[in-house]
């Protein structure tokens, strides 16, 4: 078997990827009868052409890091996560439940307790899938999906019977106490000379960092995250080194669920200030192809998460700017995903097969 | 080689004598030679032997035979003409068969569906059965291979699968039989009958290339033996010129010893104890009936048996992996057998280590570097933590270095995974990892399966240098050879239950293959 050389894997790979997407897209606008070099301008103009593009670009960043990292822990532990979506929603609701409860002299203290709120009730919205796949061996892929489905019912119940302020029309919890409010990035002193116009990006975007190198530590430098990787590679092997499979389950997705939670910091104390309907809007799912992209590593995920946040903000510029309907940006997003996530493996191989008549003799072979 | 290969291309003009010669094949994967400039010739009517440590290239010639793989340069001639073998099919046309080390049977068809799968003519199936059926009762009459053409694979024992792997060889017309270590899951009687087949068949006229790493079975059945080495074909011999110690100096390069060499053991107290141990499956069934033994200091007690008599499950309620009933006494303390204390991680505590039978299975994580499965199983090392936090992958990395001197394991880089090892490598990476705990008790499973000859006689003499030190061990192992050789006492295992005690010095073959076979002398 001939392998490619690391780099090629790493960077040659995910790039020939996004082109292949990156043309169908352009070969599905011109079918459309539309420009696709227009719409490629408009995109990178809107999402990384200003500061103000960049502020909302990496406002969907942040959410992305988030659930991508949430989908790399649990895959290391050999867990497909997929329920990043109701467990971010469960944090949200924690975030709100938060907010609401006190009148918040400060955000610095109330970003911490909102935090532990959120992740609270994410790693519990995990914990019931996990201990089903731990006791009961059901599979923690169909457990996670249907209790997206839940989530949102169980959220839907909570914002319209219990949360909804008295005469208010719409499904929402209150507006959150203003000692609430989260810095946004052009409140940030230095960064505020940067960005001077306002945006949504706020100092959660530097607790997702945070996260991605506690991330990374838990994984490679403590016995717990060699425990996990151990796990997920063989459970036969892990028993043998009798590590508790139960446990390992139990805490990986508690982890990964805490991490899903931590996202509605972002977007629902960042941003919306209040607890509103389906609150993630599908960053539970983007954070899967995240991962994917990002092999599953937290630097990988950080990377993979700007570029959908490019996606998203450069869609929605599209839809605003271009007569390219914005449901366009579903369908770059699907491409990327297809092909970064579900196709790399076929690029793999071209090149595997590129790479064996460049350089035989320098290939590596078993 | 030389002249071996001289005469072959001699040969040519006339019609010839050999029924496949390969002349300077070469095959490279990336920077690794796996065949250079290999030539061989193999007279028609013979059998004739390969033989090599793992990763001399035996297995990669079989491919380029069967058109598995393309080689680089050289030519293969089946009956003095060169022919191509770019795949599989070509192969069978040319009239090569393989019994792969691994069949590849459809489990829940019979023998005669399994015949014709892929061979398969006509439209309708009926016809074909029927052609197979009477071809199939032919073959098997003449050559002793005695299967049951309606009998489901499942049902069968696992000698009579592999009958069935030559049967379908020979139903597509094999004229070359090549069988790839045919005789890793045979009982020893079993195996006789194997080699009575393959006698028939070259009397038949059917030439035999018989690829395996036993030496004994080189010598037992073999007219002609090709010894690799590293990639090369180091020398071709007749079977009865040369002799066993010849074979392995020409295998590993250097002489070898194929006798342990031991002291007579100086057994001290009883250390491990056991009774009435059983052991249910995943589907509840008792695999383990009830298993006793003692074990003492100074002493190595050998499990012997053919695969799947229980031995695993014994190896796995002893090193905690498998729930159990019974009892197991440890320094006179009872061992819990099930539900809590029942783990790896306890019988590590009460000073057991375990080389497990399976080491890619369970012995090892092949995508973990050589350091991160040094401390597999004893990740919770105090010397392996930096603090409270974090683990001291620095100081893991040097303890891997160190073992890696010990045991002399190659490449000596701790960054390498796992899966990049060779065979042998790996096991000394996890022999390693258990004998340097010092522990009371070493629990070792097939301590030398899929390993070279040069690492088998060094993990040999850990195992043995570790009794002198007073530690007591389990063996268990399929090959009667260790066994017999590296243990104090031997206790055989059939259907989940100990059979017998011998002692190595007065036994024989014959009594523990029949012992094995489940046929006790004593009331057992």
């Amino acid at each position: 078997m001939e392998r490619l050389p690391r780099w090629a894997d790493l960077m040659l790979v995910p790039l020939i990827s996004l082109a292949l997407a990156a043309i169908i897209s352009a070969i599905v606008i011109v079918a459309i009868g539309q420009d696709p070099l227009e719409a490629l301008n408009t995109m990178v103009t809107g999402a990384v052409g200003s500061a103000y593009g960049w502020g909302y670009t990496l406002y969907y960043t942040t959410s992305f890091i988030f659930t991508g990292l949430a989908v790399t822990v649990a895959f290391h532990a050999g867990l497909f996560n997929i329920g990043g979506e109701g467990q971010a929603q469960l944090g949200g609701l924690g975030v709100a439940l938060v907010c609401l409860s006190m009148n918040w002299p400060h955000w610095a203290l109330a970003l911490p307790a909102a935090a532990i709120g959120a992740a609270l009730f994410g790693a519990a919205w995990a914990a019931i899938p996990a201990y089903l796949q731990a006791k009961r061996g059901s599979h923690i892929v169909i457990t996670t999906i249907m209790f997206n489905y839940i989530a949102s019912a169980f959220l839907v119940y909570m914002l319209v019977d219990v949360l909804r302020p008295a005469g208010q029309m719409d499904p929402a919890t209150a507006n959150f106490p203003p000692g609430t409010e989260l810095p946004t990035l052009n409140h940030i002193p230095g960064l505020s000379l940067v960005f001077t116009k306002g945006v949504p990006a706020n100092v959660t975007l530097f607790v997702a960092l945070a996260a991605a190198v506690a991330v990374w530590a838990l994984l490679w430098h403590t016995r717990l995250g060699y425990q996990i990787r151990a796990f997920g590679k063989s459970e036969p092997a892990a028993r043998y080194a009798g590590i508790n499979p139960f446990r390992i389950i139990m805490i990986a997705m508690l982890i990964s669920g805490g991490l899903s939670g931590l996202m509605a910091i972002n977007n629902v104390m960042g941003e919306a200030g209040r607890l509103v309907q389906n609150s993630s809007e599908g960053a539970g799912f983007i954070g899967i192809a995240v991962a994917l992209m990002g092999r599953n590593h937290p630097v990988g995920v950080v990377l993979a998460a700007v570029l959908f946040g490019f996606l998203y903000q450069g869609g929605a510029e599209l839809g605003l700017w271009t007569s390219i309907p914005i449901e366009l940006r579903t369908v770059v997003q699907g491409l990327v995903i297809l092909f970064t996530g579900a196709l790399d493996q076929m690029v793999r191989m071209m090149l595997t097969w590129a790479f064996s008549f460049r350089s035989p003799s320098q290939a590596r072979g078993a | 080689m030389a002249d071996q290969a001289e005469k072959g291309r001699q040969a040519t003009a006339a019609p010839s004598p050999y029924a496949i010669e390969l002349k300077g094949i070469s095959k490279a994967f990336g920077p690794v030679q796996a065949n250079r400039d290999i030539n061989i010739a193999v007279p028609r009517g013979t059998i004739h032997g390969i033989i090599g440590e793992n990763g001399a290239g035996k297995s990669t010639l079989m491919s380029i035979l069967y058109g598995f793989y393309k080689a680089d340069a050289g030519q293969i001639l089946i009956n003095g003409t060169v022919t191509p073998i770019p795949d599989s099919q070509s192969a069978i046309r040319a009239g090569i068969g393989m019994v792969f080390q691994h069949f590849k049977l459809v489990q829940n068809f019979t023998v005669l569906e399994n015949v014709i799968l892929g061979a398969e003519d006509g439209f309708q199936l009926s016809t074909s059965l029927s052609k197979a059926r009477k071809a199939l009762e032919a073959l098997s009459r003449d050559y002793e291979l005695d299967v049951d053409p309606d009998a489901l694979i499942e049902d069968l024992s696992v000698g009579h699968q592999q009958r069935v792997e030559i049967l379908k060889a020979l139903y597509r017309q094999a004229e070359i039989l090549i069988l790839d270590e045919p005789t890793g899951v045979l009982t020893p009687a079993e195996a006789d009958h194997l080699f009575r087949i393959l006698k028939g068949l070259k009397e038949q006229g059917k030439t035999i290339i018989l690829i395996t790493h036993k030496l004994r079975e080189i010598m037992e059945a073999t007219d002609n033996v090709s010894v690799m080495r590293r990639g090369t074909m180091v020398d071709t011999v007749k079977t009865a010129e040369t002799s066993p110690e010849q074979l392995a100096e020409l295998m590993v390069g250097r002489k070898v010893l194929l006798e342990v060499e031991k002291k007579p053991a100086a057994p001290g107290r009883t250390i491990l104890k056991v009774e009435d141990l059983r052991v249910k499956d995943e589907h509840g069934v008792e695999r383990l009936k009830g298993v006793s033994f003692e074990i003492r200091t100074g002493e190595i007690l050998g499990i012997a048996g053919v695969a799947g008599n229980g031995q695993s499950e014994l190896l796995a309620a002893l090193g905690g992996m498998a729930k159990a009933t019974g009892r197991i006494e440890m320094n006179g303390a009872a061992l819990p057998v099930a539900g809590r204390g029942a783990d790896g991680q306890s019988r590590r505590t009460a000073g057991i280590a375990h080389v497990p039978e399976d080491r890619h299975h369970y012995g090892l994580i092949l995508d973990f570097s050589a350091w991160e499965n040094v401390a597999f199983g004893y990740h919770n090392d105090p010397k392996y933590q930096k603090n409270a936090l974090f683990m001291d992958n620095a100081a893991l990395r040097a303890d891997t270095e160190a073992k890696m001197a010990t045991f002399d394991v190659r490449p000596p880089i701790p960054a390498l995974a796992a899966k990049n090892f060779s065979g042998g490598n790996q096991q000394k990476i996890v022999v390693a990892r258990e004998i340097e705990r010092n522990p009371e008790l070493l629990l070792v499973g097939q301590p030398t399966r899929g390993v070279d000859i040069g690492a088998i006689e060094f993990i040999h003499k850990q195992i043995v240098a570790l009794r002198d030190q007073g530690k007591a061990i389990l063996l268990v192992s399929v090959e009667l050879d260790e066994i017999m050789s590296l243990s104090d006492r031997i206790a055989v295992m059939f259907d989940g239950q100990i059979m017998g005690f011998r002692d190595p010095e007065t036994t024989n073959e014959r009594e523990l293959g029949l012992l094995m076979a489940g046929m006790s002398g004593e009331a057992a």
